[in-house]
């Protein structure tokens, strides 16, 4: 238990502060370093819980920028970034799942859902915009009515 | 000794709960009146119980009695009294009691305040809160006991985790348990409708001002969580996408559903297995919420207290009421027969898209916070499904409903017509296109999310207010003026919640498109220009709190030559808890704050200052507290004050058996 409490501590002492981007990390090429920023969005530090590397001050996450500072620097394309961390840190790094294999079936629930709801609800609203259909007449009501016609 | 006493009503509360789940369900299956009657008496013992027990472990906290685990764990003796209350929900154990003290609370007011439910109804959904009750409570004397006394005690605690020494977060809980515990209301009424087998108008009649009540406390307990965030976290941001957040997130996007879903009931006597649906799985969530902070399987920022054990015993817990609950829907279902008749286009196909989208809207954020998981286990990969999934996958569906909303709100229940409802719209339109046209010309950047949500925030609350309008009629203005004033406060109180879902929707916008930033090396004495403010990193100094130190900046800022008061943003350091937290500094305005924050010393002399200007962050905040002044409004509403009239008036006099 103590133990629990302990990792726990420790998880949240390594969210609390203020941490982030640190001044010495800022590159000088403001185009680079709106680059940076952007693509640490959607990078997630991977001692943190749930946290870009762009928010997070784990070491782990620091470093993390100043690789993708690197590699930009270096002349890299922002897919060639994001292709060398998650080769060298797996598809986990990435906080935006990508849209292959199963993941499509993630990024196709919400348009399958609306078109699904969509249309059981106009289904519905359909069948409640005509009063119930009326009971068929029972053959003793029929006869009665035909009867009556013939008079 | 008061501690034992607490710790015995615990476990009587529990035998108590027993009897409330059995005794009113048989009562009402057998028609036996005294078995019915039962439920009351035992459901106000109970809440009294917990009520005591509750004081008792508070009494414990105050007065820093270190004989019990839990205050070793979560107190200290320096720590500030406001702290030392706080702290008793500010864990697993503590906040466990409280969950069960509001479940009994929300029991026992059925049994308070339900003198005009029919008395078979009334015993069922007792039980059923009985039954909850005991799952709770059985779940927090076997697993989580907060009463653990330790056989040696120690000189002092280890204190409360300093993240949580903060107003917006010491109070946010017990609104959010309201919340989520208010939701079980919903659920029993739905579960008691279902043995029943019957809905009727007086049965969403019953269930709206309940779920109004859980809906604007969850409203309150999520704004002030995401407002912690914002002043706490230090970097300023309101909303993460953590499974935590998500899971508070989900039963608020149910249960507005559910409020919408039950005035169809209500008024027009439809929708009656959805909104029994839409209750089922509403406090569905609740319990899934509960199981995903509880359990640690999807980690997050806030999650405390994980424990496998405790995982498998809330899963369990989840899965036999939403099960059992889903499973006596799945076979009464079709019981309920539907009566109202009415077009497509009208107030109740309105409603049905408003409810369509959110519980879309809901199963989005539900995948997108599982899907890790489910990946993991079926496809086995490891991947996170992080903000910009989110962004992307759940914000089409709050422009949907904001575009739909004043339109739908203008129409006529069973058939409607678009262009009249339209026809009083049409000038809120052309000046909401003219607000957002007005936005785009003024901005320095080119983003298109501004523009947007000025429409959308004017287009939304100009809509209320014309909504309002359309309902004085005709007459001179004397009149109109008269007859505003004399609306039920429920149309008021729907004006002003769609009227703070409008300024919300602005509030994110403008934020997150505008937003300013600067991170820097300052020395003692440097300025420097942040957009249009001048900042001044004036000194830096050691200050000693009651029980942390603290790192203090004195910064000043002007605002284009008119000097703001003094910011001072800190860095403390709690020895006893050994973590680090920030306070940041912040200058509260109607259009923008300005956020400060001091960061380490550097190597070659100076410090780490992060500047942001957050333009309009307030009006999220803002809009939430309005949304939920709407429920409050609502709540308020002449019906139901006149159905407590009734309560009194037949309390009085009995009215024989039918």
């Amino acid at each position: 238990m103590r133990a629990i409490a302990l990792a726990c501590a420790l998880i949240l002492a390594a969210l609390a502060p203020a941490g982030a981007v640190e001044p010495d990390e800022v590159l000088a090429d403001p185009v680079l370093e709106e680059r940076a920023r952007a693509l640490s969005e959607g990078l997630r530090c991977l001692v943190c819980r749930n946290e870009s590397i762009d928010e997070s001050n784990a070491d782990l996450a620091r470093d993390m920028r100043l690789l993708v500072r690197e590699r930009l620097v270096a002349g890299d394309s922002d897919e060639e970034v994001i292709g060398f961390l998650v080769e060298r840190y797996g598809e986990y790094v990435l906080l935006r799942p990508t849209l292959s294999g199963a993941n499509l079936a993630l990024w196709l629930a919400a348009p399958a859902m609306l078109l699904l709801g969509a249309g059981i609800a106009f289904a519905y609203l359909r069948g409640r915009a005509k009063p119930a259909a009326p009971e068929g007449l029972s053959e003793e009501e029929k006869a009665r009515v035909a009867e009556l016609l013939k008079d | 000794m008061i501690v034992e006493l607490g710790h015995f009503a615990l476990i009587l509360a529990f035998a108590i709960a027993c009897v409330q789940m059995v005794v009113p369900l048989i009562g009402a299956h057998r028609g036996w009146r005294g078995w019915m009657a039962m439920g009351e008496p035992a459901a106000t013992t109970q809440f009294l119980l917990l009520a005591f027990s509750f004081t008792a472990l508070t009494y414990a906290f105050v007065t820093s009695d270190f004989s019990l685990r839990l205050v070793v764990l979560n107190s200290h003796t320096l720590k500030p009294m406001l702290y030392k209350v706080t702290g008793v929900w500010g864990n697993h154990e503590g906040s466990m009691l409280l969950w069960v003290l509001i479940l009994a609370l929300f029991g026992a007011m059925v049994a308070w305040f339900g003198a005009n439910l029919p008395p078979k109804l009334r015993a069922r959904v007792i039980a059923v809160q009985g039954a909850i009750g005991v799952a709770f409570l059985a779940f927090l004397i076997f697993t989580s006991n907060p009463f653990l006394r330790l056989e040696v005690p120690p000189f002092d605690g280890q204190d409360l985790n300093p993240l949580l020494q903060d107003p917006g977060l010491a109070f946010h809980p017990p609104f959010l348990y309201i919340g989520y515990v208010g939701l079980s209301i919903s659920f029993s009424f739905a579960v008691a409708a279902l043995i029943e087998g019957r809905v009727d108008a007086a049965w969403g009649r019953w269930v709206r001002p309940w779920t109004l009540l859980a809906w604007l406390n969850l409203t309150i307990g999520i704004a002030l969580g995401s407002w912690w965030a914002y002043y706490e976290l230090g970097w300023g941001g309101f909303w993460f996408w953590d499974p935590v957040e998500n899971a508070s997130f989900m039963p608020w996007l149910l249960a507005a559903a559910l409020l919408h879903s039950a005035i169809v009931v209500e008024k027009r006597e439809a929708l009656k297995s959805w909104t029994i649906l839409l209750a089922i799985l509403a406090f569905g969530f609740s319990l899934l919420g509960a199981f995903i902070v509880r359990s640690g399987i999807l980690t997050s920022v806030h999650a405390f207290a994980n424990d496998p054990e405790r995982g498998v015993y809330l899963l369990a817990i989840t899965g036999i009421f939403t099960g059992g609950a889903l499973t006596l829907f799945a076979a009464r279902a079709g019981a309920l027969q539907a009566k109202g008749v009415f077009g497509v286009v009208s107030r109740e196909g309105a409603l049905v898209a408003n409810n369509v989208l959110l519980a879309v809207a809901t199963f989005v954020v539900f995948i997108g916070t599982i899907w890790p998981l489910v990946a993991e286990m079926l496809f086995d990969r490891k991947l996170s499904v992080g903000p910009p999934f989110f962004d992307m996958a759940f914000t089409p569906f709050m422009v949907a409903l904001a575009v739909i909303l004043p339109v739908g709100a203008l129409m006529p229940w069973k058939r409607a017509r678009i262009d009249r409802a339209m026809q009083p719209l049409w000038g809120v339109l052309v000046l909401a296109l003219a607000a957002g046209a007005l936005v785009w010309t003024l901005q320095t950047g080119r983003t298109i999310l501004a523009p947007i949500g000025a429409i959308l925030a004017a287009w939304l609350v100009m809509g209320a207010l014309v909504d309002l309008w359309q309902r004085t009629g005709r007459g001179d203005l004397a009149s109109k003026a008269r007859r505003l004033k004399n609306l039920p406060r429920a149309d008021w109180g729907k004006a002003v919640g769609h009227i703070g879902f409008g300024i919300t929707i602005w509030g994110v916008a403008a934020l997150t498109a505008w937003e300013i930033e600067d991170i820097r090396v300052a020395q003692i004495g440097d300025r420097y220009q942040v957009g249009n403010y001048e900042v001044t990193l004036v000194d830096v100094k050691e200050v000693e709190g009651p029980n942390y130190i603290s790192t203090m900046a004195e910064i000043d800022v002007i605002d284009n030559g008119t000097p703001l008061e003094r910011l001072r943003p800190e860095k403390r350091i709690y020895p006893v808890a050994g973590m680090p937290t920030t306070e940041a500094a912040i200058n509260n305005g109607v259009t923008r704050d300005v956020y400060v924050v001091i960061g380490d010393p550097q190597e070659g002399g100076g410090w780490a200052v992060r500047t942001f200007i957050k333009p309009y962050a307030n009006w999220i905040w803002a809009g939430a507290i309005i949304m939920a002044l709407g429920g409050v409004l609502s709540l308020t509403d002449r019906r139901f004050r006149v159905a407590a009239g009734a309560r009194k008036a037949r309390a009085a006099k009995p009215v024989p058996a039918e």
